[in-house]
């Protein structure tokens, strides 16, 4: 860094340059001239939506090699208006928190511990499981003979933060199959 | 959300916003700075309540009273707008003589079986011919003076609502009363509007649906439907929770709001005609073309006319099968497999216990979610292993825990609480394996398909002729467009076939459009995904109509025909809506109109031929099969056509109406496991003698699967705690930032001290009533970061009989200074207080795995008026049994 001179003297600067009321550039060091924003670096920047509450805040997301490095809010959202509550300001955490999981696990019925299992055949059991379910507890018709088509072997709770079309994809699938104990956060 | 900014006077109750809500709360704060008021009328003194300009303390549960008593203070004064009242709601409609109402039958309305806790609807029908009433034409009195028009049964049913009712039973003083119906009033009218917001603090309560029905007559005798800054706003707490209900994952309904057919529904054309008749007035005469596009979504080349669109391989429903129902059937190991798709039902359902012990019953379950959350480990730690209740070795339930993808690494969307669909773009692929639920849909069923492919059984048909051909991108995820698209709709031969469908007028009963979600067609129009439109606000107007898509049709304000006078004029020019335009022959203006376009507001409509054209040109509710707003309720509601107050189960305050407690419809589950305190009913109920209501921080969300494991919210709230008022707490020995240890009938839980002003013991009779905030945010077990007692294990499996969702709200306790004791011993202090209070221990009655719950089933007689629109879940009527005491799920 360049030897100070009097002429840098913040009161100096302040009153030499454009900024008197000294709270803007006169009052920056060299080290925050050089700052720049994490975001500067991204990849790319998408549009996306908060994943908390039902206000629907507009969040950007900015990505570096494949991560997010960044969630703000979207200044251009009628909505929001660029704000963010705590939970959203915080949601860059629900990508990086050091206690998410990302690899399968497996308890056996009766087992004290996780064990690992292969995505694949974790698929492919649940799949045996989900067959074998709807094969035993099947109602093809009530006491009265009157068509019931329906397992009732096979529940589901969805949480109020998947989206639409998985939420098509469940129901759809789901009756289909004849299950119909298939409920979701809005019935609590 | 901006349009709060239009109001003159809101009204929270029920809610917490500027904490639960809190950007949205900056219309409210914007409302003010242009010269709005805001009240705030909640049991807690909350950061709302700081930014309101008065908050009111009111008994947790008695809404309907205060709301009740405005009701009347506007039908006694003749301070409704009338000329709105007049042109747009029921007020003049005839009700059948069979109509009783609670006032003349101490608390019930007519048509009550009391063997089977249910009401027969029938008797609050419209009045006159059965096929006028069809029409959407009853005997209607303009003059409003006939005794059985809807306007003097309200003003007899609401008449004992006075002030002195209201500050006996609600605890707030005349002043306030005073202060809150002059503002209402005053903020009403041509030249004015307020609008309510609510949230869970309405929704949560046996009796939930009713609260929410009152604020709806108050607006509509108010004027304040379908207009700027007015309306009932419901906060909902999740991103797409809204979503989940036009597009549910609930046992009772299809993709738009389409019932779910029950046991003995075969004949598919009866089954749309319950929904709504060709006859009928409005847009739900077409009912039957909203099924067949549905099914014609859902098996494609396979739904033909001549098989009823597929319809027979719907399954069918034989009562209520919710979320609470399924718990008891697994607790009898009537469910081999559970599926949590993002939930953590250990934490955030109801009798947290019975959840934990439930899931110890099945066979598997598969969790996905992102961390190991409290109903993914409950067979390693939960209370019930550290009570040795449960041991690890003796649990059979094997355990899927599939990684989920977050929000920034898939593309979807999620509906916001004002029916905006605003799509998410995918930033990043998810890491390791997790993936997001449309992959694992679209896996799972594929797999399924494969193995079952060379069945000949016919059940396996269904899943066989589903159409299941999604697109998927190189990582093998699939395109949620393609399933948007779906939703949308297309059509399928013809000129246009393969184009989206623009709206749902384009859709044909035909077979020659498809589309899954007909509340949603045209969020695909020209192809394009309307919900991911993000012109900038700065450069709209405040409505933004290029932001997102809002369903139906972009509209943003629903009913917003009654944002003009009869004669068509905007009510006033401060606040313009939406206009009959005479040059241009059209209504127009600054949402897209909820009326049909060309309709004149002189028409006089043509009932001949039923549906949108029937509509006169003043029926602005257009949902509605006669086109008017409903103060009085003639079906849609299993308990009753008008609002009425009745106290909660565990209330320690008598029914100051009726000797008729509490809701005779109310749901619970007879189980020693979900006791209840007898309240007011019964001398044990002073064993619980304080009323304990749950609620949510800004920093936490639900049951903290998304929270309590992210280092700076855990830091920010890292500990359960309790909020009691001084008086309370110098009462019963609580220490400031003390522990205190709360039990009510069904389990025993521990939290920090908050000693706070906050909480205002409210003056009942001669009795001071004490009411205890508990957020619920806390679980034990699974790997959160920060954890503590759940406040949901205090609670019951005690529902509404509309919605069949819990009361989170009003339940009763007592709370001693100290922790709780650990092991086994905690159950032991439950029990003795149980023991205390001469709670006997039930023995819940089996299930019968096929008749499913039994009681009256399916509304069948209120046809004409079957409302299942575009409400909320909570709101939507019922398909299921309203039995007192369920005894089946």
């Amino acid at each position: 860094m360049a030897r100070r001179t009097f002429l840098d003297w913040p009161v100096i600067r302040q009153l030499r340059g454009a900024d008197p009321t000294g709270r803007g550039t006169a009052v920056t060091s060299e080290r925050t001239r050089r700052t720049a924003p994490r975001t500067a670096a991204a990849d790319g920047v998408t549009d996306s939506v908060c994943p908390y509450c039902a206000v629907g805040c507009a969040q950007r997301v900015a990505h570096q090699d494949g991560r997010v490095i960044q969630i703000e809010g979207s200044p251009d959202s009628p909505i929001s208006r660029g704000r963010l509550c705590p939970k959203g300001a915080a949601s860059e955490q629900l990508v990086s928190f050091s206690r998410r999981e990302t690899t399968v696990r497996y308890r056996r019925a009766h087992g004290t511990e996780w064990e690992d299992l292969d995505l694949d055949t974790a698929m492919d059991m649940i799949a045996d499981r989900f067959i074998a379910a709807r094969r035993r507890s099947w109602q093809d018709e009530d006491e009265h003979g009157r068509p019931l088509k329906r397992t009732m072997g096979i529940a589901s709770l969805g949480g109020a933060t998947i989206d639409n079309e998985e939420n098509y994809l469940i129901k759809k699938f789901f009756t289909a199959a004849g299950a119909i104990q298939i409920e979701n956060q809005a019935r609590i | 959300m901006q349009d709060f900014a239009n109001a003159d006077l809101i009204v929270i109750e029920g809610s917490n916003m500027a904490e639960a809500h809190p950007v949205a709360f900056q219309w409210v704060i914007e409302a003010k700075k242009r010269g709005a008021r805001v009240l705030h009328i909640d049991p807690r003194f909350t950061r709302t309540s700081a930014n309101a300009d008065r908050h009111i303390p009111i008994r947790a549960g008695t809404d309907i009273v205060l709301l009740g008593g405005v009701i009347r203070h506007l039908l006694e004064n003749e301070l409704y707008f009338a000329e709105y009242v007049r042109a747009y709601t029921n007020a003049s409609t005839l009700i059948s003589e069979e109509y009783g109402d609670p006032e003349d039958l101490d608390g019930l309305f007519s048509g009550y079986d009391p063997a089977t806790s249910t009401y027969d609807t029938a008797h609050w029908a419209y009045a006159g011919d059965t096929e006028q009433v069809a029409r959407g034409l009853p005997e209607r009195d303009e003059t409003l003076q006939h005794p059985r028009c809807v306007l003097q049964i309200l003003r007899r049913h609401y008449a004992r609502y006075t002030p002195e009712m209201v500050q006996n039973t609600c605890g707030i003083s005349p002043e306030d009363f005073e202060h809150l119906a002059t503002a209402l009033v005053e903020n009403s009218g041509r030249e004015r509007t307020a609008v309510f917001a609510y949230a869970l603090g309405w929704t949560q309560h046996q009796g939930g649906a009713q609260m929410i029905r009152t604020a709806a007559v108050l607006q509509l005798l108010l004027g304040n439907m379908g207009r700027p800054g007015g309306g009932v706003m419901a906060l909902r707490g999740h991103a797409t929770i809204q979503g989940s209900t036009d597009i549910p994952t609930l046992f009772h309904i299809l993709p738009g709001y389409l019932p779910m057919p029950t046991v003995g529904e075969d004949d598919f054309a009866a089954y749309t005609r319950k929904i709504g008749m060709k006859e009928q007035k409005g847009f739900w005469a077409d009912a039957d073309v909203y099924a067949i596009n549905l099914l014609k979504a859902w098996w494609g080349e396979h739904a033909t006319a001549e098989n009823d669109w597929g319809y027979h391989h719907l399954p069918k429903l034989t009562g209520a099968h919710g979320t609470y129902q399924t718990v008891m059937r697994m607790l009898e190991d009537g469910v081999d497999g559970y599926f949590l798709f993002g939930q953590n039902p250990a934490v955030g359902s109801a009798n947290g216990r019975l959840q934990r012990l439930g899931m110890a019953h099945l066979r598997w379950m598969v969790v996905r979610d992102f961390s190991l959350i409290e109903s993914a480990t409950f067979w390693k730690d939960s209370p019930e292993i550290e009570s040795g209740e449960l041991r690890t070795e003796d649990i059979g339930t094997e355990v899927f825990f599939l990684p989920a993808a977050n929000h920034t690494e898939k593309a979807g969307s999620f509906t916001q609480t004002q029916r905006l669909v605003q799509w998410r773009d995918q930033a990043v692929r998810p890491p390791g394996e997790a993936r997001s639920d449309l992959e694992f849909m679209v896996d799972l069923g594929t797999r399924i398909r494969e193995k079952l492919r060379d069945s000949t059984d016919p059940r396996d048909r269904a899943i066989l002729d589903l159409t299941w051909d999604y697109p998927r991108d190189a990582h093998g995820e699939p395109d949620a467009e393609a399933v948007l698209a779906e939703i949308n709709g297309r059509h399928l031969t013809g000129e246009r076939a393969g184009e989206p469908l623009a709206s749902f007028g384009e859709m044909a009963d035909d077979g020659s459009t498809m589309g899954g979600c007909w509340i949603y067609a045209g969020v695909f129009a020209d192809g394009v995904n309307q919900a991911r439109r993000r012109t900038p606000g700065a450069e709209q107007e405040e409505i933004a109509p290029a932001w997102g898509w809002a369903w139906p049709a972009n509209r943003r304000v629903l009913y917003n025909r009654a944002s003009a006078d009869p004669a068509g004029r905007p009510w006033s020019e401060r606040k313009k809506l939406v206009w009959w335009d005479e040059e241009a022959g059209c209504w127009t203006g600054h949402d897209v109109p909820d009326f049909p376009l060309t309709k004149r507001p002189d028409d006089p409509g043509d009932p001949a031929q039923g549906g949108a054209a029937a509509l006169a040109g003043t029926d602005a509710f257009t949902m509605q099969a006669d086109g008017r707003g409903w103060l009085f309720a003639p079906t849609g509601l299993v308990d009753g056509p008008l609002p009425t107050h009745y106290e909660s189960p565990e209330s320690t305050v008598p029914n100051p109406l009726y000797t008729q407690q509490s809701n005779p419809t109310r749901v619970t589950f007879r189980s020693e496991d979900n006791l209840s305190s007898p309240g007011a009913s019964a001398p044990g109920g002073a064993v619980y003698p304080y009323i304990f209501t749950t609620y949510r921080i800004t920093e936490h969300h639900t049951a903290g699967g998304m929270s309590r494991s992210l280092p700076y919210l855990a830091e920010l709230q890292p500990e359960m705690y309790c909020e009691v008022s001084p008086q309370l707490a110098e009462e019963v020995g609580l220490e400031p930032y003390g522990w205190a240890t709360l039990i009510s009938a069904r389990s025993a839980i521990e939290a920090k001290v908050l000693v706070t002003e906050r909480m205002t013991p409210l003056t009942i009779g001669e009795r001071t009533i004490h009411q205890i905030g508990l957020p619920f945010h806390w679980g034990r077990g699974g790997t959160a970061m920060i954890q503590g007692d759940g406040a949901n294990d205090l609670i019951g499996m005690n529902l509404d009989a509309n919605t069949q969702i819990q009361n989170s709200k009003i339940n009763s306790c007592t709370i001693i200074p100290g922790r709780r004791p650990q092991g086994a011993e905690r159950g032991e202090l439950v029990r003795e207080y149980r023991r205390r209070a001469g709670l006997v221990d039930l023995e819940h009655l089996e299930v019968d795995g096929a008749a499913g719950a039994p009681g009256a089933g399916p509304d069948q007689t209120g046809a004409v008026h079957t409302v299942r629109g575009p409400e909320e879940a909570a709101a939507v009527p019922t398909e299921e049994s309203t039995t007192k005491e369920m005894r089946n799920r």
